[in-house]
């Protein structure tokens, strides 16, 4: 299970928003080893695609030190489908960076957007409940 | 001399769990030999076959994209930090 506080819902799915029509992307920082979200940084897409993204490595590094500073970790990577389901695609789990992580997706393709999660490991996808706590 | 390297939460199982590290060298292809010599779980992963970093990881040496300097070839200097981390990318095809 993936329990995001209300807040970090709320920023992932408005940078998701904000930068229609490219796919947005962004990392969840949590306690070390959890399941709860509880810090949002939206990242910028390289690609700057509608497609595929690439998380700006900087802004990675940057979060990763925020995080740290915390007391907290990187504990997942959210992305969008601008028109596809919130889904992860062959590429998504090809490229799936970290067993340990949460892969977010935000589906925008119905205008409204639904939010899942999946863990990823070696090569099979498994979804996993999402709760938003304090809606 | 010694360098910290921070590693992913996908590496630190090869290194004990460890989310910090020390490496010696005097430039990173050294320090991350020396990673590889004491943690040999971390050999291809950072590094390909071929001496050439890893595709899949984005090495820092400070704010600096190892790629953007001078590779594994880069100069260390006392107090340098080395990060090391996933490249993350995907997509809906």
């Amino acid at each position: 299970m993936l329990r995001l506080a209300a807040d970090v819902h709320r920023q992932m799915v408005g940078h998701c928003l904000d930068r229609l029509p490219e796919e947005a992307c962004g990392l969840l920082a949590g306690p070390p080893g959890g399941s709860t979200a509880e810090v949002c940084y939206p990242v910028k897409n390289t690609d700057q695609s509608a497609r595929t993204y690439t998380l700006d490595p900087l802004a990675h590094l940057r979060a990763d030190r925020d995080s740290d500073e915390r007391g907290l970790e990187v504990i997942g990577v959210f992305h969008s489908h601008t028109h596809t389901a919130a889904y992860p695609s062959a590429t998504d789990v090809e490229k799936a960076p970290d067993p340990g992580w949460h892969y977010v997706l935000v589906s925008l393709r119905h205008g409204q957007a639904v939010v899942r999660s999946f863990r990823i490991q070696e090569g099979s996808v498994a979804e996993e409940p999402v709760v938003v706590e304090g809606l | 001399m010694p360098f910290d390297v921070r590693l992913p939460t996908v590496l630190r199982q090869h290194a004990g769990g460890q989310a910090a590290v020390q490496a010696n060298g005097e430039t990173l292809g050294e320090a991350v030999e020396d990673l590889v010599r004491q943690f040999p779980g971390l050999a291809g992963q950072v590094v390909t076959d071929e001496g050439t970093l890893h595709k899949f990881v984005n090495v820092y040496v400070n704010d600096d994209d190892a790629r953007y300097l001078d590779k594994l070839d880069t100069k260390l200097t006392e107090g340098d930090v080395i990060s090391i981390l996933p490249a993350v990318a995907g997509g809906q095809g």
